[in-house]
């Protein structure tokens, strides 16, 4: 019933329409129990209404239309945003939302070049130490009040503060000097080189006639975010729903789209049957929901779905310590034993393309000419023989009279990493090798495991930025406790190379670094490579403009638009009286 | 009675100490550290910013001091402020969450005993008989099915199949139009599922108390004299059975108040309702040990005060407690 209410454009027609609904609905209750005889024909009465409701329900979304300010689009999440100062919170909920809230100085376009966002144009000085930025005049922050350097030079000095507990201060602390040149015009100055900093100053601005002088931790900007963003903060119902509101002097130009609001449903199961039921509007997917459970005519009638890649990978990482996996060629041996295609097809039904190292293909950076580790069993007992491993009667791989066995760990509750444990496993069993699995909570695997550095062979994870900058994953120096090179990789050209690269700004010159770094990672193999998930998306046909593009979808959000005639959500829709 | 009362009341307070000292205990001793799962693995999070956040929230110090800050606080009735990012102060965090899960423990425990004590009362009367032993099975039924796995069959039958009801939430995006008889109807709507899937879990618990309680009672001689001096059936079984069956079931009432503050994390996670259990699962999956402590002092107070409740009520219905 709920949604009906919204799918008719004009106000009086929808109170009326539910209103009739509901009465005719305890009408026919109540009459069927006292006059039996006639229940049949108050039933028929009540399925006629639900008819002509229904009726209404199949409006066609294919029609582009016209682009049109109005309606609403409802998100979801399974996590509520914790803290909307971008500054003081790590999870993505808070993130996506502060995103439509405030801006950085520059962002990635749809094809992932860096451009100005609150700022005009930039100038990087000839010995690449400095940066100058000209600001946009007349950004607005959502109170109303100017924005100008003097808040950008606020956000660089409470993010390196020390009583700020930020996780983001890291790039910030290599700023030699910062200053304000005029009301418009900022510049900052660093000690070497930094070639990630420029794209570090996509960090989100705040506003410093709000913040300056008071303590950033209890600010109420916490929960009411003021920012320059194309969405102004509206409403947070805690547990149920933050709401956003178009942003009508946006400096790019207004949002098609009036109301933003994220749900929180913290059951996944739940999520997929709103938007099922169209309460959600825009979700991803799993690949079992993608392929089969939404390939039916009612919901590709309503939804579009779109597929990309990211900017993620998952591997499987060796302890480099560990006696066996000291040797070059028995990593290489397990790479060529496991077979990524079975992986993919099996487990993501197809939805990613195999991995070939630390970078993925719609990075700039990107290398896919390096060595490739097709599934080969021969190729991997080769080596294997090399390294001094022999067959024994009952199969297993043997070195001076003990057998080659190891414990993969994976985290609990992420099943797609435990069944490409489950498959690794039995391709390593037709090999020789006994692989055991271990299923552990994320807290104690990183505690007591990988802090430890107690363990033989991890199956995990990268979200990577497209920036690329692997200094903390395999850098030689990145080994201490709770740092991220945790499988101990050391290659001197490597260090050299990332070194390089960093302080470098002439990204053709990156470009080579970058490259011959993808080699060496391949050729060394520390990790195997397994694959690059794509994203799975459905978004409601009503809206229109979407492009998907190398960054993603939400590049062009506020083009996004609704033709009047197929719109749901009537303005004031969504607030809580 | 007085006496009593006080006695008890006294008692309560090394036992309500003895809780939270154990509770503080136990929560510090899991492995993990607030933030800790945001943070691992981050790589923009240095050393230097773990050290920050740990003595910022005073991790540094050893636990003794770490449980006698806390205790300096809560005898204040200060309940601290939270841990996770938002950083507010942990009574709010409560307060916001507490109606709704009240709202929906009431009405299901309302539900729960109207229901339940019928058909306890039924099955006793006709042991035995094939209603009985439908009505049996069908409340076993529903304490052995899981809660979201129902749950979620009728999600799809009533909200994605027939369009009738809501999913998930408590009030539609359209709440603040509507007129005030649509706002209890739209809440009303929310609310029919959540309300009675959890008091389909809990039927065959009072049910089946009722039903021994009664049958214990019917075997009494006084009932054979009430029947024997020609009372009619019906007279029998509500004046002079069913007072002295109920005393147990009043028990179960003053022990199922805490229950009233808790939630079931599973159930108000499918059905997208802000209530206690989400708060207390998220609060330890964080490791946000000011909001777990906070929920557990309640939580431990309304135990203790559940119990003395259910005394006390158990000596107003029986004047044998009162008087001895």
């Amino acid at each position: 019933m709920a949604f009906r209410h919204f799918l008719t454009s004009k106000a009086e027609s929808i109170s009326f329409s539910s209103a009739s609904f509901t009465l005719t609905d305890t009408f026919v209750r109540i009459t069927t129990s006292m006059l039996p005889r006639h229940s049949l024909l108050y039933i028929l009465l009540a399925l006629l209404f639900l008819g002509c409701s229904q009726q209404k329900g199949t409006t066609s979304y294919d029609d582009p239309g016209k682009p049109a300010y109005g309606d609403t689009i409802v998100m979801a999440s399974i996590g509520e945003a914790s803290n909307l100062i971008p500054l003081l919170s790590t999870d993505s909920a808070s993130h996506e939302i502060a995103g439509r809230v405030y801006n950085g100085l520059v962002k990635y376009d749809k094809d992932l070049n860096i451009v100005g966002d609150l700022a005009e144009s930039w100038e990087i000085a000839k010995d690449n130490l400095s940066i100058t930025f000209r600001l946009k005049k007349d950004v607005k922050w959502h109170d109303g009040k100017p924005f100008t350097a003097h808040d950008v030079m606020y956000t660089y000095k409470v993010t390196i503060d020390p009583k700020t507990p930020t996780a983001y201060a890291a790039d910030f602390q290599l700023v030699k000097k910062a200053e304000v040149c005029d009301d418009h015009t900022f510049r900052v100055t660093y000690d070497k080189p930094f070639a990630p900093a420029l794209i570090s100053w996509a960090t989100a601005i705040m506003p410093r006639h709000l913040l300056e002088g008071k303590d950033i931790t209890t600010s109420p900007l916490i929960r009411k975010p003021v920012g320059t963003g194309p969405f102004v903060f509206k409403e947070w119902i805690p547990g149920d729903r933050v709401v956003l509101a178009a942003n009508t002097d946006y400096f790019e130009g207004r949002p098609y789209i009036d109301r933003y609001i994220m749900r929180i449903i913290p059951d996944s199961a739940t999520m997929f049957l709103e938007l099922k039921r169209y309460g959600v509007d825009m979700m991803g997917l799993t690949p079992l929901q993608f392929l089969k459970q939404t390939e039916y005519p009612r919901f590709k009638q309503e939804y579009n779905k779109f597929k990309y890649l990211g900017f993620s990978y998952t591997y499987l990482g060796f302890n480099l310590k560990h006696g066996p996996f000291k040797d070059k060629r028995v990593r290489q041996a397990i790479s060529y034993a496991i077979d990524r295609k079975e992986i993919i097809d099996g487990i993501l039904l197809g939805l990613g393309e195999e991995a070939t190292g630390p970078f993925t293909p719609n990075m700039w950076a990107y290398n896919g000419n390096v060595r490739r580790y097709g599934y080969s069993m021969e190729k991997a007992l080769a080596l294997l023989k090399d390294a001094g491993y022999e067959k024994g009667s009952d199969g297993i791989l043997k070195k001076n009279g003990s057998p080659f066995e190891f414990t993969l760990l994976v985290n609990q509750g992420n099943t797609v990493r435990i069944q490409c444990a489950e498959l690794i496993q039995r391709r390593l069993a037709e090999v020789g090798i006994t692989a055991k699995i271990r299923v552990l909570e994320w807290a104690s695997l990183i505690n007591e495991f990988i802090d430890k550095r107690n363990f033989e062979a991890i199956i995990l994870g990268w979200s990577i930025n497209p920036e690329p900058d692997p200094y903390d994953i395999w850098h030689s120096s990145k080994q201490g406790v709770k740092e991220l090179n945790f499988i101990s990789f050391e290659n001197k050209e490597v260090d050299e190379l990332i070194e390089k690269a960093r302080h470098t700004f002439d990204r053709e010159k990156r470009k080579r670094y970058y490259g011959r770094f993808q080699e060496i990672i391949a050729e060394e193999a520390p990790y195997v490579f397994l694959f690059y998930p794509y994203a799975t998306v459905a978004i409601h046909k009503r809206f229109k403009g979407i492009e998907p593009a190398a960054a993603g979808l939400n590049h062009n959000f506020i083009k996004w638009y609704v033709p009047e005639d197929q719109r749901r959500y009537k303005a004031n829709a969504a607030l809580s009286p | 009675m007085l006496r009593y009362l006080l006695k008890r009341l006294f008692f309560m307070i090394p036992m309500l100490f003895g809780i939270t000292l154990i509770s503080f205990v136990v929560i510090h001793l899991v492995p993990g550290e607030p933030g800790a799962l945001d943070a691992d693995m981050n790589p923009k999070v240095t050393k230097q910013v773990r050290e920050r956040i740990r003595s910022f929230y005073g991790l540094d110090k050893p636990l003794h001091v770490q449980y006698w800050m806390w205790l300096k606080r809560i005898v204040k009735l200060d309940f601290g402020v939270s841990f996770a990012p938002d950083r507010r102060p942990v009574i709010d965090k409560i307060k916001e969450r507490l109606p709704v899960t009240i709202l929906i423990n009431l009405l299901s425990m309302a539900l729960i005993f109207l229901v339940g004590i019928p058909i306890g009362i039924y099955c006793a009367r006709y042991k035995d008989s094939i209603l009985d032993k439908a009505l049996t099975s069908f409340v076993f039924a529903g304490y052995a099915a899981p809660t979201f796995w129902i749950a979620l069959l009728l999600m799809m039958f009533f909200g994605v199949y027939l369009e009738l009801l809501p999913i998930s939430g408590i009030k539609s995006f359209n709440f603040s139009e509507l007129s005030f008889f649509d706002k209890t109807a739209d809440v009303a709507k929310h609310l029919i599922l959540p309300v009675c899937i959890s008091g389909f879990g809990g039927l065959a618990g009072i049910s089946r108390y009722m039903k021994n309680s009664l049958l214990e009672v019917l075997r009494q001689e006084y009932i054979t004299t009430a029947y024997a001096k020609g009372l009619p059936e019906s007279m029998v079984l509500r004046k002079h059975a069913l007072r002295n069956a109920l005393l147990p079931v009043i028990t179960i009432l003053g022990l199922s108040i805490p229950g009233l503050i808790g939630g079931s994390v599973i159930f108000e996670s499918i059905f997208s309702i802000p209530g206690m259990g989400q708060l207390f699962y998220m609060s330890v999956m964080a490791r946000d040990y000011p909001t777990i402590m906070g929920i557990l002092v309640i939580g431990a107070f309304l135990t203790l005060l559940g119990n003395l409740i259910a005394d006390i009520c158990y000596a107003l219905a029986d004047p044998r407690i009162r008087i001895g």
